[in-house]
């Protein structure tokens, strides 16, 4: 096991810059998941810590020895690709034996800890089955296992669920967080879902365009969203730009549009660091109430209901207010029997409204 | 500064290809064209003013013929092998299978032996226009093959294939929906085909018309036997040569090797062209059922009739090999029939010889081909470095190069001491025709182990090396294992070709290490039509054997990677 320390790396490829000043620790133990839409750098910087690539600046640690120019057999990490590679050539059992065969395991301790790895991914059964014999989730564990049982100090996770339907997904996340939490090992987890990061890691990174936005656990990155990018790439969120008005003791007063809405003022809902940037006034569409009627507190519009989606769990009501168009989600059992063209009144309540920094155009 | 553990590898790896290539495909090249500035002891043009204002015209004429027969050659192995191509993938009538196999035979056909099935068959003894002048009673042969109308009916013969082959397999990649979709939007047959299947299938005639064409401007056995006194470049060569004009045949060589690379390279431009090839899944080619009774056992009939055609030569030589020599002298027809001729080629050693001879070196060809073109193929589809695609052309070289014209390359490369023979001269030693044979083959063993190679994902080689395996095991315990069927189905048909290779053969032999092909030369001028066919059935034997271990056991269609 070992802690991972990734200091300013930049990977270039010709001109194309694919990881920018990028800085991460990642713990001792910890499932770490890199989140971000597709060609933001995240398998570029996977392949970094793994040795295929080298950086073109910067430093990659395991603990504290520089691993920057060490080639990937030395590196002792376990990787477990998108599409598996599982060696075709060869059973489940030579599959899984291949790394410690490598390392000049003798045959008697090679058999027990192949056998052992097998018996944890529960295919114990199948050791003498040709790879190609698999159903998708069986190779999924073949291969997992085969990066498991070489004992490897960090668990490289590329996108490892994407190839699979959807109950076989969720058995699978279970099954890595069961043998990670099993094996306490620092594990890198790849993946472009945001369900799959909230729910798996210990702390997620996410990045775009090259960039690492934002680090934190789960709840942090939900609930508080650095910026725009991080805002809306998790969850729905409503982001409207806003001018602040006013700062005025634990008030603030922005306005967007023709609304003035009050915000809390303290740092969770409003960053003076990022006071004199373009700002957006976030909130999530649960935060949002709808109320019968006027109520004499801050944040409360009048609009018209333009549109009801039933989603099971909860109902999306788009309202209209003043010429902005607000996501809300209700409740199931709020039955609240909202139908388009109604009248309706929607707060927002001060303490949930959050003033995020704008980025530039292209680089949200 | 990095990357170089891996860059330094690569160096490592390309190196000996890059040695191999420019010491036996580029040097000999460059040879054979300063021989062809030699003129009377100084650096001219003179040699290539005097082939194209030679007063007798005979080299223009050579090259004008050359190119007259090619493009002859590509219109009528078209006009077969592309309606083929469709009748066999588009409709069904019973024995359509048996036909679409039968289709492809004319390739275990060596060439040489195919124009000896030919002369036999169809020239002036021809065993087919006899057959007809007793049958009808007449004085004279109807018809017999030879001069253009031979070679031409040998190419069609031999070359159609290129065309079935290519065709076929881009008929099936076509989306039967797209058609459907046309005929959908209200086209008729015909505006679909016109429209729609046609502008799909052009890439793949293309490629096809500029390979025939490529082939047939290099054959060399067919006009050896069949010309008469009509005149072909690569012919030409080899007469230059035999006369000791050795700068003339430079020149020819060449303006003819002029022809061919230009011709590979436009083929590479147009291939790597944006085609529309796409990605469609679950195609499954619909063939229609022919039901109109008449129109069906028509096409049964032409199918039998075909087939017989088809294999006619290869029955002819299985018939005369079994014809012992002497007993078939005046006569029409043979008359005695046993196993003489292979009792002689196992019995007697010097007829066994030449067979031995030829499974001697084209093994020791082989196992280089081997050996270099698993190294070759790896470092051009598994490693990055600059100047890939002038390696990738020197793999081509030879194979757009006539063999007349490889063999050429040798001689003059190799009829003196240079430092890629280390010292020695090769030609009229042992090693100059298994150096022939290996240069011949280059381009089919990394071809075909490229399309492997190709298949093979990058990730798989990566999980090997974060296992902790370096880059040799990793090479040697998981690449060329899974690659192993591929390679070994391109390379075992590279022996057999070796074996019956026949232009550079006829260059470069020397008694004491006569191939095969030779042998059956020096039959045929005894007039042991019997010998020289037990030669050839043993060479076809072989092939067969080669293409059904392919598709059996590798499970790969080694003919693909004939073309
Ligand atoms: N070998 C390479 N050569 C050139 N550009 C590359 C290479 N590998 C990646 N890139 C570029 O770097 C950027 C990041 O690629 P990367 O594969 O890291 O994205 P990703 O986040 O893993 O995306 P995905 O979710 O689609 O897998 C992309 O713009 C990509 O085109
Ligand atoms: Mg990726």
């Amino acid at each position: 096991m070992a802690s991972i320390k990734i200091e300013n790396v930049q990977k270039a490829f010709g001109k194309v810059v694919a990881v920018d000043h990028l800085n991460l620790e990642i713990k001792d133990g910890e499932f770490f998941t890199f989140l971000g839409p597709s060609g933001c750098g995240k398998t570029t910087t996977l392949r970094m810590i793994a040795g295929f690539y080298y950086p073109t600046k910067g430093v990659v640690r395991f603990g504290d020895k520089d691993m920057t120019r060490v080639p990937p057999e030395k590196r002792n990490t376990g990787m477990v690709f998108q599409n598996y590679a599982l060696f075709p050539h060869m059973t489940v059992f030579e599959n899984i034996a291949f790394g410690l065969k490598v390392r000049k395991i003798a045959s008697n301790e090679l058999k027990a800890r192949v056998q052992e790895v097998l018996r944890k991914v529960r295919l114990e059964k199948y050791a003498d089955r040709q790879v190609s014999q698999l159903s998708g989730g069986q190779q999924q564990r073949v291969a997992l296992a085969r990066a498991l049982v070489i004992e490897p100090e960090i668990l490289l996770l590329d996108e490892p669920l994407s190839n699979l339907d959807a109950k076989l997904r969720d058995e699978m996340r279970s099954e890595i967080l069961r043998l990670q939490k099993e094996y306490k090992i620092t594990t890198i987890y790849v993946t472009h879902d945001q369900a799959e990061a909230l729910s798996m890691s210990d702390r997620i990174a996410v990045f775009n365009f090259g960039v690492c936005h934002q680090v934190g656990t789960p709840s942090e990155i939900y609930n508080e969203p650095a910026n725009d990018f991080v805002a809306s790439f998790i969850g729905e969120i409503n982001l409207l730009p806003v001018i602040v008005d006013q700062v005025e003791g634990n008030r603030v007063t922005v306005s967007a549009g023709e609304n003035q809405y009050v915000v809390h003022n303290n740092p969770f809902n409003f960053n003076r660091e990022h006071q004199d940037g373009e700002l957006a006034l976030s909130i999530r569409p649960e935060s949002i109430r709808i109320l019968a009627e006027k109520a004499d507190r801050p944040n409360v519009f009048q609009g018209k209901v333009e549109d009801v989606q039933f989603f099971g769990t909860i109902i999306l009501v788009r309202v209209r207010v003043n010429g902005l168009l607000l996501d809300v989600n209700l409740l199931n059992h709020v039955s609240a029997n909202l139908k388009p063209g109604a009248d309706v009144w929607v707060e927002l309540p001060e303490d949930q409204i959050r003033l995020i920094p704008v980025l530039s155009g292209d680089a949200s | 500064m990095m990357k170089n553990r891996d860059n330094r590898l690569t160096l490592y790896l390309l190196i000996p290809v890059l040695l191999v290539l420019i010491a036996y495909v580029l040097y000999p090249s460059l040879r054979t064209f300063l021989e062809s500035l030699q003129k009377e002891g100084g650096f001219t043009l003179g040699n290539y003013q005097d082939f194209f204002s030679q007063e007798s015209k005979t080299n223009l004429q050579a090259l004008w013929n050359s190119v007259y027969i090619s493009v002859l050659s590509v219109l009528v192995s078209a006009a077969i092998g592309i309606p083929l191509a469709f009748i066999f993938n588009r409709y069904d009538f019973p024995g359509r299978g048996f036909f679409a196999t039968a289709a492809i035979m004319p390739i275990v056909l060596p060439s040489l032996v195919g124009v000896m099935a030919f002369m036999f068959l169809y020239g002036e003894s021809g065993l087919v226009p006899n057959a007809i002048k007793d049958l009808l009673g007449l004085k004279e042969v109807p018809f017999k093959i030879g001069g253009v109308s031979g070679i031409l009916i040998v190419h069609a013969y031999t070359m159609y294939v290129y065309f079935y082959m290519t065709v076929s397999s881009a008929i099936l990649k076509i989306d039967p929906s797209l058609e459907e979709s046309a005929y959908n939007l209200g086209a008729s047959r015909f505006q679909v085909f016109r429209k729609v299947t046609f502008p799909l299938l052009t890439p793949a005639i293309v490629a096809a018309s500029l390979l025939v064409f490529m082939i047939s401007m290099a054959s060399f056995s067919a006009p050896f036997l069949l010309a008469g006194g009509f005149r072909v470049l690569s012919l030409q060569i080899y007469f230059s040569k035999i006369n000791g004009d050795m700068e003339v045949a430079a020149t020819q060589s060449v303006i003819l090797s002029i022809v061919s690379i230009a011709f590979l390279l436009f083929m590479r431009w147009y291939q790597n062209r944006k085609d529309y090839r796409m990605a469609t899944k679950g195609i499954g080619a619909h063939r229609s059922e022919v039901n109109n009774p008449v129109l069906k056992w028509t096409m049964v009939l032409t199918g039998v009739i075909g087939v017989i055609i088809l294999l006619l030569p290869h029955f002819t030589i299985l018939l005369l090999s079994l014809v012992p020599d002497g007993t078939w002298t005046w006569q029409t027809y043979p008359s005695v029939f046993n196993f003489e001729n292979y009792r002689l080629l196992l019995e007697d050693p010097n007829i066994f010889k030449p067979l031995k001879n030829s499974l001697i070196l084209s093994f020791i060809a082989t196992a280089g081909n081997l050996v270099f073109g698993v190294l070759a193929s790896y470092v051009l589809v598994k490693r990055k470095f600059v100047g890939k695609s002038f390696v990738d052309i020197l793999v081509m070289i030879p194979w757009a190069l006539p063999a007349t014209v490889i063999g050429m390359n040798l001689i003059f490369a190799f009829n003196e001491p240079n430092i890629f023979s280390f010292g020695n001269i090769l030609v009229g030693t042992f090693w100059i025709l298994p150096l022939a044979y290996f240069i011949r083959h280059i381009p089919l063993v990394v071809r075909s182990t490229n399309a492997v190679l190709e298949q093979l994902d990058d990730s798989i080689e990566e999980a090997s090396r974060s296992l902790g395996a370096k880059w040799f095991y990793t090479f040697r315990k998981v690449i060329l294992p899974i690659i192993m069927p591929g390679v070994l189905s391109g390379t075992l048909l590279a022996f057999v070709e070796s074996v019956g290779e026949f232009p550079t053969s006829v260059l470069l032999y020397t008694i004491s290490n006569r191939p095969i092909s030779i042998e059956i030369m020096n039959q045929l001028r005894m007039f042991n039509m019997g010998q020289a066919a037990a030669y050839g059935m043993i060479q076809i034997t072989l092939i067969a054997i080669v293409l059904v271990i392919s598709n059996k056991f590798f499970g790969v269609k080694a003919e693909q990677s004939l073309s």
